[in-house]
């Protein structure tokens, strides 16, 4: 972190005729650009910025410092598994060979690549317990999509078009209810008992002959196993609907129970969680799906296939003849191939008995830190359940005594040098922090934050005003939120149309 | 163990201050029957060194051709300032800028492609990107339908010279949310729509128009009159294009009278590699009436408590976190990674150097063009020239002959013979600014060779009958 | 507590409504749904002109942290709205019964507001949260 005042935007360092100039190719011999009609023809250049290599490296190398990472800080920001990115995984990805293939390039010149793509789809369903895989949704989202579209498909093949209500949680993602708009449907809401578990009795109540299926996060939102899962599945399928499960926090049991022996029929992976892609300031992802035998046919394309006719296996895209009934293709080409292979890496590395390691660490590290946060006087949510790989607080009290919020916490820990926890998500529990460490950081870290948020606490009852200026140590303080959305301001002044 | 950092001492003393005796205590909420028993189907683990070994291998197996290929995806020479640069911790491994005191960097960085984006494309905002440029058709075509409020149909002209991945895309995407998609053919001795052929829409209620320039073909479409045409018929116009091209092409908010409404494009071609299909970033940008509409992050400049200029998330009421099932997409992330790389690409070229990429390109495309169709059995498809790219017709099944032209590392291009049946033998060709004159001279000799077996074949056959 | 005015009708999703002359009715959002809202950002106004059925969603109240529908309380058509919300949503923050207001209606049945609060029942909704 460094504390270098403001950076300036990279047009300030523009001066008229200079440029990188080592960057550009030479001018054609032949004036091609020449015979574009006029009428095609750009009229005044774009304002870009004119600056040289070093302008450039040094402004971007200076915006870096200013941010929060994992390289740099404790990142325990809930339901976002914000662990360690081996280095190793974008070294592999960003070999020559990997880098440089076009996507539409012959199979014969990517069998390299496509033998790790169909080894990572079967890894992906031996962990998950599910019959087929499809690599090809770019986030969690996109994999939302892509199982809530074949959960519709599914239906229809089947002549049963009234099935258009998604069940989902209160305490859900928003992108569940998002996505089953997205995708036609009703998205309704069934409630969370006190316990943290589905309230059966609403959910009894809210399936019915209009039930497409019901998404769920397990361990929930709230951070604890959904203990009923098998009754769960139970009444849904009793009702005609189909189970989807959403991976947000598969990190949690890998290794420990698979997604498909609880009963689910469809789930999405955000590899850039669980499989430790980078998050890369907000992307990209792979949310990559995995179905069970019924919903095989409505796999989004590509997926990679192997087969043999020469006897040396081949590795080949499967496309819509091979899957008539497919959901069809949901993005430009294969999928983010460079995530994917990160992923494929990371998994080879820790291989079986690594990987049931990180549910079991990442449980770990969570129930210690909710006991030593609880004995330091902070308030958990669920305090009779066991965390799973993240657990939730609740400031009410100190909101109540002290009037020190969810935010104020969170703010000062960055003036500790800690990322803040996930905060006011899920919005069912009031003044809340959602806290996942994850199993790659080790327990003098964990005693560090635990003693930032001790020391936080004191503050709250000694010296409130030192919680609600916070940040204080950061390159700016809170910033007017309301102002950026009434005066908005979204392009440097001197650019645009 | 590999990334798990535990001692036992460690281990025995966290269990200690959670008072449970081991760590399998702490499943114990999972049903004992659900609990996995062992993990087969996954391999051992291996060393980092053992598995660099492995993907070395494997990456040597796929091997280095001469690349011919374009079709939404392009090979431009990535100064190595943009990756060395954007893989630094400090960007590549931290998470979306929720906490905006601890994220300035990426926040700032944001604005400024926000603000590079708008200017290129000739619009007021821009997101901070989508996942990739079909899906940003997709997207684009759904936030038409929300903001065109005269229009009540939600009906969708998709040209049939548009890129047919994205066509594919758009309609998984849309279809489910009721929307109806009408084709617009290509005239089919130019490539590019024409006015006549929207006469059947005439009187229609049309919600917007989609227009890729260059088209799929490579070839520019007639932007203006199009979008005068939509423009009159109360539609919007959603524009395709390649940033790139920008650097030369009318910028979309100079189409017509009044300028496409909403722009979207596939964002590679800008420092991205081509690495086999992604990750890449797909662009939007709009007018600002309709920036409510626009699904996706946007940054926003504002200041702090002590007046301090500084940026942050704006608009965020648009969004899945907030508004749930009212949303303007399921989207939560951007492609963060990627736009910081279409970024840094811009800042290093700057127009000037984006115009020399984009005529360069132009040069070697028409380069090759003259080269390829030197061989008698191989003409242009459509008379025009086009951007860098170009179809170009063959005297028999495309297939084998690229097939032929693989063994020989050389990838000739995209056969569109499953695309687009009624062009007949046709594949779609493309060179950038990297490639040289030798690079095309080899393509040229090698293609020659690859269609001489088969005259040699007809001509015996010609003798013998 | 927050203000309700005695002499307006309410309904369950917080608006109010304000009988005018001519069989006019005035549309806001009460003062508690504005401070639970927080500074608004921008308010979307629907046509008018527009025909709207009872309980159908026609404006969009945005603050920085939430974003709110306005239901038409009963079948109407628009006939006014405010058009200085658009450049200062902050109105209905500083004066949600007065320069706050959103739209004016024309109910296009009459005694279709069988379904509204007296400001009575309405604080007793606000109360419960």
């Amino acid at each position: 972190m460094s504390l270098a005042l403001r950076e300036k935007l990279i047009f300030e360092y523009s001066r008229p005729g200079r440029g990188a100039r080592g960057q550009w190719p030479a001018l054609p011999a032949a004036t091609a650009p020449d015979a574009l009609p006029q009428e095609l023809r750009r009229q005044a250049r774009p304002l870009l910025p004119e600056v040289s290599e070093l302008d450039a490296v040094r402004h971007y190398t200076r915006l870096s410092q200013l941010n929060f990472s994992i390289d740099t800080h404790f990142y325990p920001l809930g339901s976002c598994t914000m662990k360690y990115n081996p280095r190793a995984c974008n070294a592999a990805a960003l070999l020559p060979e990997f880098t440089a293939r076009h996507p539409l390039a012959p199979v014969e010149h990517g069998q390299g690549f496509l033998a790790c793509m169909y080894e990572l789809q079967e890894m992906l369903k031996a962990l998950t317990g599910m019959r087929g895989v499809a690599l090809s949704p770019l986030a969690g989202a996109h994999g939302e999509f892509a199982g809530v579209a074949m959960i519709r498909a599914y239906h229809r093949s089947r002549g049963d078009l009234a099935r258009d209500e998604i069940i989902v949680p209160q305490a859900a993602h928003g992108t569940n209810p998002a996505t089953a708009t997205m995708c036609g449907c009703v998205a309704r809401e069934v409630a969370v008992g006190a316990d943290g578990d589905v309230d059966m009795e609403a959910l009894r109540a809210a399936v019915g002959a209009k039930t497409a299926g019901i998404m769920l996060t397990n361990p929930s939102t709230l951070g604890v196993f959904e203990r009923r899962i098998e009754e769960v599945a139970r009444v849904v399928h009793q009702a005609g609907g189909l189970l989807y499960y959403d991976g947000a926090n598969l990190n949690a049991i890998l290794g420990k129970v698979r997604p498909g022996d609880m009963g689910f029929d469809v789930i999405h992976m955000n590899l850039h969680k669980t499989f430790s892609t980078p998050h890369g300031g907000g992307g990209p992802g792979a949310g990559a799906v995995g179905v069970s035998a019924r919903l095989l046919p409505f796999l989004p394309l590509p997926i990679v296939g192997r087969g043999s006719d020469t006897g040396q296996p081949l590795y080949r895209w499967l496309g819509e003849r091979d899957l008539p009934q497919s959901i069809g293709r949901l993005t430009g080409f294969g999928g983010n191939a460079g995530v994917l292979l990160r992923a494929y890496v990371y998994m080879r590395m820790l291989g079986r008995e690594g990987m049931r390691r990180v549910g079991e660490y990442a449980t770990l590290n969570a129930n210690y830190l909710s006991a030593r946060l609880q004995q330091a006087g902070f308030e958990a949510a669920y305090p009779q359940r066991r965390a799973s790989h993240e657990f939730i607080l609740t400031l009410k009290r100190a909101q109540q005594e002290w009037g020190v919020t969810a935010m104020d916490v969170a703010k000062r820990l960055l003036d500790l040098g800690f990322h803040a926890p996930t905060t006011y998500f899920p919005q069912l529990i009031s003044e809340c922090l959602l806290i996942e460490p994850t199993e790659t950081e080790s327990k003098q870290t964990l005693d560090a934050f635990i003693g930032a948020m001790a020391q936080i606490l004191r503050e709250a009852q000694e010296d409130p005003e030192q919680l609600h200026g916070a940040p204080h140590k950061l390159p700016v303080r809170r910033l007017d939120d309301v102002r950026a959305a009434r005066e908005l301001n979204l392009i440097y002044q001197g650019a645009g149309g | 163990m590999p990334f798990i950092p535990h001692t036992d001492d460690d281990e025995r003393e966290m269990l200690a201050a959670i008072g449970a005796p081991s760590i399998e205590a702490l499943f114990d909420e999972i049903p004992a029957n659900l609990r996995l028993q062992s993990l087969e189907g996954l391999p051992s683990g291996l060393s980092e060194m053992e598995v660099m070994q492995l993907m070395a291998a494997r990456a040597r197996a796929d091997g280095r051709a001469s690349c011919f290929i374009g079709a939404g995806a392009y090979e431009h020479h990535i100064p190595a300032a943009v990756w060395s640069t954007i893989t630094r911790g400090e960007f590549y491994s931290a998470y979306t800028p929720y906490q905006a005191e601890a994220s300035q960097g990426t926040l700032q960085s944001i604005y400024e492609y926000q603000s590079m984006m708008a200017s290129l494309t000739g619009m007021q905002v821009s997101n901070a990107s989508l996942y990739d440029g079909a899906t940003a058709v997709a997207e684009a075509c759904l936030m038409a339908v929300r903001a065109n409020r005269r229009s009540k149909a939600a009906r969708i002209l998709l040209p049939r010279s548009l890129h047919p991945h994205y066509r594919a895309v758009t309609l998984a995407m849309a279809l489910n949310q009721g929307l109806i998609f009408d084709t617009v053919p290509y005239v089919r001795d130019a490539g590019h729509m024409s006015l006549d052929a929207l006469a059947v829409h005439d009187g229609q209620d049309i919600t917007a128009l989609v227009i890729q320039q260059p088209n799929f073909f490579g070839l520019f479409e007639q932007v203006d009159a199009l979008t005068d045409w939509a423009h009159a018929r109360d539609a919007l116009v959603i524009a395709v294009v390649n940033p790139i091209s920008l650097a030369l092409l009318k910028a979309p908010g100079a189409w017509g009278a009044k300028g496409a409404d909403i722009v979207v494009g596939e964002g590679q071609p800008l420092g991205c590699p081509l690495s086999s299909g992604g990750p890449y970033f797909g662009f939007m940008t709009t007018r600002m009436q309709h920036v409510r509409q626009m699904p996706g992050r946007i940054v926003g400049g504002t200041v702090d408590v002590d007046g301090r200029p500084g940026f942050s998330l704006t608009l965020q009421a648009r969004e899945q976190h907030i508004r749930r099932a009212k949303a303007t997409s399921n989207i939560c992330t951007n492609q963060g990674l990627l736009m910081m790389a279409g970024t840094l690409y811009l800042a290093l070229m700057g127009a000037e150097g984006l115009e020399r990429v984009a005529a360069a390109s132009m040069a070697r495309t028409a380069e090759l063009v003259t080269a390829l169709t030197a061989i008698p059995q191989v003409r242009r498809a459509f008379a025009r020239p086009g951007f860098h790219e170009a179809v170009l017709t063959l005297d028999r099944p495309v297939a084998p002959v690229l097939a032929a032209l693989a063994q020989r590392g050389i990838q000739g291009g995209l056969d569109l013979a499953d695309y687009y049946p009624e062009l007949g033998h046709s594949l779609l060709v493309c060179a950038t600014e990297t490639k040289s004159s030798a690079d095309i001279e080899a393509y040229a000799s090698a293609l020659s060779e690859a269609l001489r077996p088969a005259r040699a074949a007809a001509s015996t056959r010609a003798l013998g009958t | 507590m927050s203000n309700i005015p005695a002499d307006l009708k309410y309904t369950r999703s917080h608006e109010w409504l304000k009988s005018l002359p001519e069989g006019i009715v005035e549309i806001g959002i009460s003062d508690h749904a504005q401070e639970s809202l927080g500074d608004l950002v921008f308010v979307e106004l629907p046509e008018v002109g527009r025909s709207l059925a009872a309980g159908e969603a026609c404006a969009v109240v945005e603050s920085v942290k939430a974003a709110s529908d306005i239901y038409a309380p009963v079948a109407a058509t628009v006939v006014a709205i405010n058009v200085q919300l658009a450049e200062a949503p902050e109105l209905i923050n500083q004066d949600p019964y007065g320069r706050g207001w959103i739209m004016r209606l024309k109910p296009t049945a009459q005694g279709a507001d069988s379904g509204l609060l007296s400001a009575h029942d309405y604080q007793a909704l606000a109360a419960a949260g």
